[in-house]
């Protein structure tokens, strides 16, 4: 079995475009954080009582949201959850009780009080604290441990674990456009926005960022991860935000929105993941969540509208490449128990502190690569932007992003436009993952087989197709390669239309990148997804999974080819 | 100093653009004059002379408050409100001129009611051997395409330039994503005479606005053979069916077929001898020929290359449009307009609506 073994990595480390952590914008907002989070309390107010200008309507939605956190307390607890949650919110509940006795005239001032309290609460609670002692603490105890892991599980001799033969960058490749980033990491603030397929996402862009030589980014990660007490420590320390995806009110939503926003305006380089969950089905994300693009189109407007300097806010795509995702059989079945339902998703937390060292141990252990590709950097408008900051239209003549701003010769502020502006925003970053994505040959044999035999039972509805046994599904060795063929050479041509990318592994004789394809696709499951047979021929071990992998590739096109 | 008080937005004395001095774009800007200065593009210069000299274009009398320009620069730094008003196969052309001038904070409100269509070199709408929705792009789409500007806008509905220049009564829609856009489109065509209502869903607007000209044409035809009104209740009924079906394949909404950019507009064309449309289709039943009806007709009738077109996508999007399909073989296989009705009056299908 030939496993793709990354090649040991040339490439010189990218030096640091800041001198000291005391100069990163992360470190300012952390050191001033009870600043920051009066100011982002009093702005989500002014916010909240925009959009619900009648004290009538904001009871209606306090009320909605103690009715909604106590059910939260009731029905869904956490580890992470503050000790007096329950009384805290039970005292609002008592308080709105009294107010709703009151005459709209008498409710405005304990209202604007309860709102203060609660935004608060919240804006305290989603705040991160970035330390520079534990910044490095961290990022040493990664190094190494990454590392040891790394060598210890790879080389196969005794006192391997203290050798330095392989470092992470010898393991994931980082691709694209580095350099662009670097220079606009310096002139003004970055968004990046990756594709999300795995829990080790966060941390390895982490790592890739550090890498990069650019100061660290502050994210939203989900409160669920901060359950686990190792990773809450590291985020922590690196500056990351809580995102608590069980609070869907208003007021929360606001708060964490307006937090992201001020953060921007301050110069802090964010990172969304803008799908907002992983990516349950492995489609690469089709729907993105408006909500936090929009900050980054808001902070862009504020800015424009600052007496200061203008900064400029650059959004960066990025996608993750892997031949294999760990946590692909419990997606794919959420996926599956949930297709065509509306509902959503339970965060599980099957997770501890064994589990995750458990999976790291795996995750260092397989020798397959992961790549990263770093995507053109695209102002907020989703322009392609050249190495001075400069919006380019798509003839290359230079864009003001400032006039998405202007009506009637002034800035203004219209919040209608710039929904429609996030939609638009989102489709670029969408069209522009596709064209980043880096195929490898696992993804197309995936692709391949399932759409063959989905052609072949074509009567069976998705459901049915997938309880087929393994007896039913074989595919003829010679079709496959012919099919194989065919689709590589689309993909070729739609590469040089700038349509898609490919990892280099992906050229040459067809047999030989099958049997790279099949050797590596989801290679560490109990079940693997793919595999020839005594005869030669092409069959599965877990249908499901092969879907999961398989789509991937859905949305190119390619199914035509098949 | 007091002067300037009185106009505190430098935007409002800002000129409003129209581009393409037919028949459409002089109306629109004579009504946009009652409020605003206008600037007229014309093609030639001959036109912008008669224009700005004779106080006439085309029969119409010229408001005091246009001026008749022949540079989209000039035009395009004026104003920051622009109505293109050229014919579906020009308008690229045109946003290709128009572009290198245009800013993010342009808004662009159009009112063409053609497809746009781009195909592989040496190819035809005949020879191709596929025509699908990345070929044939709807006139905002081209304007996005083409340019920097994102404020984007149409009008559609029934809009017979000779009436609304009698100032008769009737309505629009503008159409758009941005409620800006609708707004400022609204603000400028509004009258005691003329409804302006709105929609968002554009590219809906946009199709059911084009689409319609297929149906003006068998309307026509309709009249030509001397049939009354039961024909033409049961074609505009079953013609607004086939519009939703070819809209939904070309990524309309249904919503936009009911409104009076849909219904609305294919009642009035259908029934007016005024149109050009239904013009091609009357004078094909009395037996002319297709070339030489274009060719004493002063404007576009927009409807011929929609028919082509249509039956293109709908060939490969696999949907039945059986009058699109009729109508294209009397416009250019020779079918007579009578053996066509005659397969259409035999066809065995009874379902009347299905898709609500």
């Amino acid at each position: 079995m030939e496993i793709l073994e990354e090649k040991k990595n040339k490439n010189k480390k990218y030096e640091p475009i800041l001198e000291g952590i005391s100069e990163w914008p992360v470190y300012q907002l952390s050191k001033n954080r009870k600043e920051f989070i009066e100011e982002v309390t009093r702005k989500s107010i002014e916010r909240i009582r925009e959009l619900r200008p009648s004290n009538k309507q904001l009871l209606d939605d306090l009320q909605a949201t103690a009715y909604r956190e106590q059910n939260r307390i009731k029905r869904n607890r956490w580890r992470v959850d503050p000790k007096d949650d329950s009384s805290f919110w039970s005292d609002v509940k008592n308080e709105l009780v009294e107010l709703s006795t009151k005459t709209p005239d008498e409710l405005t001032a304990p209202i604007d009080q309860l709102l203060d309290r609660i935004v608060h609460r919240y804006a305290s609670e989603i705040a991160g604290s970035f330390k520079p002692s534990s910044y490095r603490f961290a990022r040493e105890v990664v190094k190494f441990w990454f590392s040891r892991l790394l060598n210890g599980a790879r080389v196969k001799k005794f006192g391997a674990f203290f050798r330095n033969q392989y470092t992470l960058r010898d393991k994931i490749h980082i691709v694209g456009k580095v350099k662009l980033l670097r220079k606009l990491a310096r002139k003004g603030t970055v968004v990046m926005v990756p594709t999300h397929f795995s829990n080790l996402d966060s941390i390895l862009i982490g790592w890739v960022i550090h890498e990069m030589g650019l100061p660290a980014f502050i994210y939203g990660a989900g409160l669920n991860l901060f359950n686990i007490k190792i990773i809450a420590y590291f985020m922590n320390s690196l500056g990351a935000y809580k995102v608590d995806r069980r609070k869907k009110n208003l007021p929360y939503l606001e708060t964490l929105k307006m937090y992201s926003n001020l953060a921007l305006q301050k110069g802090a380089h964010s990172l969304f993941f803008p799908g907002g969950t992983r990516s349950r089905s492995g489609m690469i994300e089709k729907q993105l969540k408006l909500g936090l693009l929009s900050t980054a189109i808001e902070a862009q407007r504020a800015n424009y509208n600052s007496e200061g300097e203008q900064r400029k806010i650059f959004v960066v795509p990025v996608t993750l490449n892997y031949h294999f995702v760990l946590e692909a059989p419990e997606l794919i079945e959420d996926y599956l128990s949930v297709k065509g339902q509306d509902r959503y998703f339970q965060e599980n937390d099957k997770y501890g502190s064994f589990q995750l060292i458990r999976f790291l141990m795996k995750f260092f252990g397989n020798r397959s690569t992961i790549s990263v590709s770093i995507g053109p950097a695209l102002d907020v408008m989703g322009n392609y932007v050249n190495e001075e900051g400069h919006s380019l239209d798509s003839h290359n003549r230079i864009i003001n992003t400032k006039d998405y701003f202007i009506s009637s010769g002034e800035l203004t502020v219209d919040r209608q436009r710039e929904d429609e502006y996030t939609r638009m925003l989102s489709q670029r970053i969408v069209s522009e993952y596709h064209r980043i994505n880096r195929v490898f040959a696992s993804h197309i044999v995936s692709f391949i087989a399932f759409e063959l035999w989905q052609k072949k039972f074509h009567q069976l509805d998705l459901f049915n197709l997938l309880r087929l046994t393994e007896d039913d599904l074989e595919l003829d060795y010679q079709e496959f390669r012919a099919v194989f063929k065919r689709v590589r050479k689309q993909i070729y041509l739609m590469k040089a239309e700038g349509k898609i990318n490919f990892a280099s592994h992906v050229k040459g004789k067809a047999d030989m990148v099958i049997g790279r394809g099949l050797d590596n696709v989801g290679v560490f499951h109990l079940n693997r997804p793919l595999l020839k047979n005594k005869k030669g021929n092409i069959t599965t071990k877990d249908l499901s999974l092969l879907y999961y992998y398989h789509n991937r590739l859905v949305g190119y096109g390619l199914e035509q080819h098949i | 100093m007091s002067t300037e008080r009185t106009h505190s937005k430098t935007s409002d004395e800002k000129p409003i653009g129209v581009i393409g001095a037919g028949n459409f774009g002089t109306v629109i800007a004579n009504m946009i004059a009652q409020n605003r200065k206008v600037l007229l593009y014309a093609r030639n210069t001959h036109d912008v002379k008669n224009i700005n000299e004779k106080r006439q274009n085309r029969g119409h009398e010229i408001h005091e408050n246009i001026t008749a320009v022949h540079d989209y620069k000039l035009l395009a730094n004026a104003c920051d409100v622009i109505f293109p008003m050229v014919p579906s196969a020009h308008f690229r052309s045109m946003m290709k001129q128009l572009a290198p001038h245009l800013h993010p904070y342009h808004m662009l409100i159009h009112g063409t009611k053609g497809f746009d269509i781009t195909l592989p070199e040496g190819e035809t709408i005949e020879s191709v051997k596929k025509l699908d929705r990345s070929m044939v792009k709807t006139m905002s789409e081209v304007i996005r395409e083409e340019s920097v500007a994102v404020r984007i806008g149409c009008l559609a509905g029934p809009n017979l330039s000779k009436e609304l220049a009698m100032r008769q009564p009737a309505a629009t829609v503008v159409a758009s994503h941005f409620q800006e856009v609708i707004q400022t489109g609204k603000k400028l065509l509004k009258s005691d005479r003329f409804q302006v209502y709105e929609n968002n869903d554009i590219v809906g607007v946009e199709i059911a606005g084009v689409l319609k000209n297929i149906i003006a044409i068998a309307s026509g035809a309709l009249s030509g053979l001397g049939f009354g009104e039961n024909a033409k209740g049961l074609l505009i009924s079953r013609g607004a069916v086939e519009m939703v079906y070819l809209g939904r394949a070309l990524g309309g909404d249904l919503k936009a077929f009911l409104g009076v950019a849909g219904i609305g507009d294919l009642v009035t064309t259908c029934n007016s001898p005024m149109s050009r449309n239904f013009t091609v289709g009357y004078r094909l039943a009395k037996g002319e020929k297709l070339d030489q009806i274009v060719a004493d007709m002063h404007e576009v009738a927009e409807g011929i290359n929609t028919v082509r077109i249509a039956k293109k996508c709908a060939d490969h999007y696999k949907v039945r449009a059986l009058i699109t399909d009729r109508l294209y073989k009397v416009l250019f296989e020779g079918l007579t307009v009578e053996d066509a009705l005659d397969f259409l009056m035999r066809y065995p299908l009874n379902v009347d609506i299905d898709f609500i």
